[in-house]
């Protein structure tokens, strides 16, 4: 099946949409300047440029580009985004409305502490919500997205090894089941990872854990909730070994939405954990970032985190951007970014934390679960769930109830688009064979989660006898199939006349 | 409570699909110990909009915003006019609510955006290739370190003494806890450091800012023929993307990669973050690059799309191999960006860059005739240090008093170096109005 | 008559004098799909059996190729280059990787030969 040709390469609400460099007109801007005063330059030595070679085009012309090129974008605001480890729940505008408050959004990083005592208290304010959720002593909230407060973490706990002297301590625990993120983290930090083998029930396996601890081991890096969808049930017990062994357990965050409001990691054990605000406290993924990664440190780690800080006393807020012993920061870190954090997503974080209170986001993590062990038991029956019930927050299947079929999980994501879902994260966790792993989270209405449910159940009815019509889709998309083989041997990453 | 869809009756019948009497039994897992029986103690509870908005928005009262008052500081986050279109059209749902370009059928408006994005930033930066972008300029600066690492097997990098600290110190962290080593001078206010005489053998890379710090704009032809010679990379910093619509850019003096900080363009101060990190560089070095890339391509039917490229490179593949651990960029903010530079085109970029420079030599021109005062600059875009001869920190804080925000003291930015405490650090923009900088004049005439 | 050695990681080896040519095998080839990339090692590098001495990517995977025995390089591939597409055309053959000067050919008694290869090939299936 190919699609329908037009004149125009318009099709109906969908517009072709040419690069901006096609749409040029020289000399046009869709914005007005008031005409530079003449006077004398003082460049010095550097030689100004003799043009830049941008597109020029009207305001009308911009919008229409940007409002065309939306019209391609799958998005929350649209549809259900099952998407596995990515926690795309709604995004409230009442955080835009908040961020943009120009007591916030037009307040510069190096202005007189006096004249930012708002900003500092709201991001002190959020830092006490982190706290309490996770029932931990400090936090960090410089980093700037998941893998940086990883790193955030890694290195603290790097840091602390350092201080209590001793031999050195290289060797950093991974489960096999891992996002990417933490052996490049560990790498990047000059450590080497070992990977931690898994039981058959999808849980770290004690026993072969425990014979790889030892006196050079550095850190665990545990996500749990797994990337399986299955909680540690032996945190406790690993998070004992782990500290009988001089070492520290860092737990990847990125699932906290299963328990936030219900469980403090601080009862599991754990010594760090980074946060991303962009997936639990629902602030806009916006095609990929910016995220926010707060890190949480037990009393052990308290001391040893980035800078700057922030101190609330008699004088108000201080902010503290330099190691100081009458400040407690002397065993701090230095920086992880330019100034300090990613405010215009902490504004939207607390407006989520507000709203919600402390009984929202009990029910909200509970609702969360609940979804995800809804789907679990609808569709255990018609694809494969490699691990036993209760779940988590997602539901993870396997390929097995497609072998024979000529079906792919690939094949089973692409299918969804044309069935107006996003796919659910596929091929990862790779402990599983072609995983499909679905988050609901607790944004989606029953109606929703029951029509996808159904959507599932009728493909996998079709693809016993129809692999073909698989192969071809997505047929209804903006795009289908890319051929990312082409893309990738001789890359074109930019524009050329 | 409004964000959550499910009804009572929506709940009780799921549970009775899965076959459990309560929640409670889906959380069996976690040792009982740890699982809280209620709502979790000091937080209060949940509030209606309007209680959010009160709460906040008296926070935010509390602040002074850069639109309320003479305005003056830079320092690596620069205050510019956003056109209206920006911010109206980065808040459409299918732009703020969508993930990662994962799926390239129904992501084709990020990644055509993104494309472009790295487009403009190759033309901007006179590179040849850039990446869809990084957290910050800072950050950027630390990954474009580690890729002149990985790329000359070397493992000792020179910092510039007027590289923004933060950059510096941002580099600096991540060198403590990877092993690489830097060699980093000591600010200098006058703007001459001789970089060259740092290199030798054993260096992976020279970094350099232009404007740097204090303002002083740089030509590094030379600087990058020495680079070459001792098989160096030389790696550009600009914290102030509008001056690439007036200087010569880094790639036609020779820089193999160039980092920089795209706030100037669609996003605004908001207290240092979120930002936009740059980073371009030479085609030969593209398997070292961190981050993000989009590729153009064709579909099954052969029209033109694009998609997430030469991904091997990054984490989910290649882990613990991986050139960075980075896993988003800032796709929102590279919109703001693309669609501010969109807007302003060619004609309104050189513009935009050819005021605030005019704005910036006007300021000069205006405080130059203070007494008590010296300007350190020979040539600078719209940005430039001045010593005020008192500390100036004490000056700006005075000057806060009265409601002008003056500028960034030296001492703010490199608190642990002597011989800095008179200067401040001054910025003009096309915000700035005359009436500012007669404000600003005035107040530190008095003071003087 | 040119002797051909297969090992556990899919890399073959033909031997000619002196001098190994160094490919993966049709069957790795087919399990990674299309070949985009290829990193090969310079001329003169020094490799050990069972290290790492060139990278092999497809769109979503990277893998490693090991060398099968110890030994200096002394030319590679140009053509992959440009055409990595010749891995998926003719792995065996005008797709090798790289040529390695043998150090120590008692290293070639412990690699399978095609028949070999081939029974560990249907095991793994």
């Amino acid at each position: 099946m190919t699609s329908a040709t037009t004149i125009s390469g318009h099709q109906g609400l969908q517009m072709d949409e040419p690069l901006i460099f096609e749409l040029d007109s020289p000399g046009s801007s869709g914005v007005d300047l008031p005409p530079p005063p003449k006077v004398k330059s003082r460049l010095g030595a550097v030689a100004a440029r003799n043009g830049v070679g941008l597109p020029g085009l009207s305001e009308p012309e911009v919008v229409r580009h940007y409002t065309r090129l939306s019209q391609k974008n799958y998005a929350i605001d649209s549809g259900f985004y099952p998407l596995g480890s990515c926690t795309m729940k709604h995004n409230p505008r009442l955080n835009e409305k908040m961020a943009r408050l120009p007591g916030f959004a037009d307040v510069h990083p190096l202005q007189p502490v006096s004249t930012v005592q708002g900003a500092l208290e709201l991001i002190d304010t959020l830092a006490g919500w982190l706290k309490t959720l996770t029932g931990m002593k400090a936090v960090a909230l410089s980093p700037a997205a998941g893998a940086h407060g990883e790193m955030c973490g890694m290195m603290a706990i790097a840091a602390a090894h350092e201080h209590r002297g001793g031999p050195a301590r290289k060797r950093v625990l991974v489960p096999e089941s891992a996002h990417g993120t933490n052996p490049a983290t560990a790498a990047a930090l000059g450590m080497t990872v070992e990977a931690i083998p898994a039981t058959e029930d999808g849980r770290i396996d004690l026993p072969a854990f425990k014979a790889k601890l030892g006196f050079d081991v550095a850190a665990v890096m545990l996500t749990n909730p797994n990337t399986c969808g299955l909680f540690e049930r032996e945190v406790k017990a690993l998070a004992d070994a782990v500290h009988e062994a001089g070492a520290f357990l860092y737990c990847d965050g990125a699932n906290f939405n299963a328990i936030i409001g219900r469980v403090r990691v601080a009862d599991l054990g754990v010594d760090a954990m980074h946060i991303n605000l962009h997936k639990t406290f629902s602030t806009p993924h916006g095609g990929g970032g910016p995220g926010s990664g707060p890190v949480v440190f037990s009393e052990a780690l308290a001391p040893f985190i980035p800078l700057p800080a922030i101190i609330h006393d008699d004088d108000g807020y201080r902010l503290i951007e330099t190691q100081d012993d009458d400040d407690g920061t002397a065993l701090a870190f230095g920086r992880m970014k330019a100034f300090h954090g990613q405010m215009g997503v902490f504004v939207r974080a607390l407006a989520y934390s507000l709203s919600h209170g402390a009984d929202g986001l009990y029910q909200a993590s509970a609702d969360a679960v609940l979804s995800a062990n809804y789907i679990l038991a609808k569709l255990k029956d018609t694809f494969n769930a490699p691990f036993e019930g209760p779940c988590m927050h997602e539901a993870l299947f396997d390929d097995k109830s497609l072998k024979g079929t000529g079906v792919s999980t690939l094949d089973i994501a692409k299918a969804l688009i044309d069935e107006g879902f996003h796919p659910m994260t596929v091929y990862f966790p790779l402990v599983v064979h072609g995983a499909m792993l679905i988050e609901p989270t607790e944004s989606e209405s029953k109606r929703s989660i029951d029509q996808f449910i159904a959507t599932m159940k009728g493909l996998a009815e079709r693809a016993k006898t129809d692999a073909a019509s698989f192969h071809a889709a997505p047929t209804l998309a903006p795009r289908r199939r890319l051929d990312e083989t082409a893309a990738a041997r001789k890359p074109i990453l930019k524009w050329k006349k | 409570m409004r964000y959550l869809p499910l009804t009572e009756a929506d709940r009780r019948e799921m549970l009775a699909e899965i076959g459990v009497a309560s929640v409670a039994e889906l959380y069996r897992d976690v040792p009982e110990a740890a699982r809280l029986p209620g709502p979790i103690a000091g937080l209060p509870a949940h509030m209606g909009e309007l209680e959010v908005e009160r709460m906040l928005s008296a926070m935010a009262a509390k602040n002074v915003t850069a639109g309320s008052a003479p305005f003056f500081l830079g320092g690596g986050a620069y205050r510019h006019h956003v056109p209206a279109t920006v911010d109206s059209l980065i808040q459409r749902g299918e732009f703020l609510t969508a993930y990662t370009p994962y799926q390239p059928e129904i992501a084709q408006g990020t990644l055509q955006f993104l494309f472009e994005f790295q487009s403009q930033v190759a033309l901007l930066t006179g590179m040849e290739v850039a990446n869809a972008s990084m957290y910050d300029g800072a950050t950027a600066c630390a990954e474009a370190v580690m890729m002149a690492n990985r790329t000359t097997k070397r493992s000792r990098a020179v910092l510039a003494g007027n590289l923004h600290p933060h950059y510096r110190d941002t580099t600096a962290t991540l060198a403590r806890f990877n092993g690489f080593e830097i060699v980093t001078g000591a600010p200098t206010p006058g703007g001459k450091e001789n970089l060259e005489s740092r290199i030798d053998g054993a260096t992976s890379c020279v970094v350099v800012q232009t404007p740097d710090v204090f303002g002083h704009v740089h030509d590094l032809t030379a600087l990058a023929a020495a680079c070459q010679a001792k098989g160096a990379l030389l790696i550009a910093v600009v914290t102030e993307a509008v001056s690439l619509g007036l200087l010569t850019p880094p790639g036609a003096m020779g820089a193999d990669i160039v980092v920089g900080e795209g706030q100037s363009l669609g996003i605004p101060l908001s207290y240092g973050g979120p930002y936009l990190g740059l980073f371009a560089a030479k085609e030969k070095y593209i398997r070292q690059m961190p981050g993000r890339l989009i590729g153009q391509t064709t579909d099954a039917d052969g029209r033109r799309g694009w998609v997430l490229t030469l991904s091997t490179r990054e984490q989910h593949i290649r882990r613990e191999k991986a050139t960075s651990n980075i896993c988003t960029n800032s796709g929102l903010c590279a919109l703001a960006f693309s669609m501010h530079l969109t807007l302003l085109g060619e004609a309104g970029f050189t513009t935009l860059a050819r005021l605030n420079h005019a704005k910036a030599v006007r300021l000069a021109e205006k405080l130059g005739d203070l007494k008590g005062l010296r300007i350190l600059n020979d040539g600078f875009f719209n940005e430039f240090t001045i010593d005020v001869g008192r500390r100036a920190n004490k000056v700006v804080n005075k000057l806060a008093k009265r409601g002008i925000l003056a500028g960034v003291p030296a001492t703010r930015l490199f608190p642990d170096s002597d011989g800095l405490t008179d200067l401040l650090v001054v910025a003009a923009t096309e915000c700035t109005t005359d009436a500012d900088m007669d404000a600003l004049a005035r107040g530190l005439g008095e003071l003087l | 008559m040119s002797q051909i050695k297969f090992t556990k990681d899919h890399e073959w080896i033909r031997v000619e004098g002196d001098t190994g040519v160094v490919g993966i095998t049709d069957y790795a080839q087919h399990a990674l799909g299309d070949i985009v990339f290829v990193e090969l090692p310079e001329v003169g590098r020094e490799i050990t059996q069972g290290n790492e001495a060139a990278v092999v990517e497809s769109v979503k995977a990277a893998s490693e190729v090991y060398a099968p025995v110890d030994g200096e390089v002394t030319g590679f591939n140009e053509a992959l280059v440009d055409e990595p597409a010749q891995v998926n055309a003719d792995a065996e053959g005008s797709g090798w990787f790289f040529k390695v000067r043998i150090a120590n050919p008692a290293q070639l008694d412990g690699l399978m030969d095609k028949a070999a290869y081939q029974t560990y090939l249907e095991g793994l299936a």
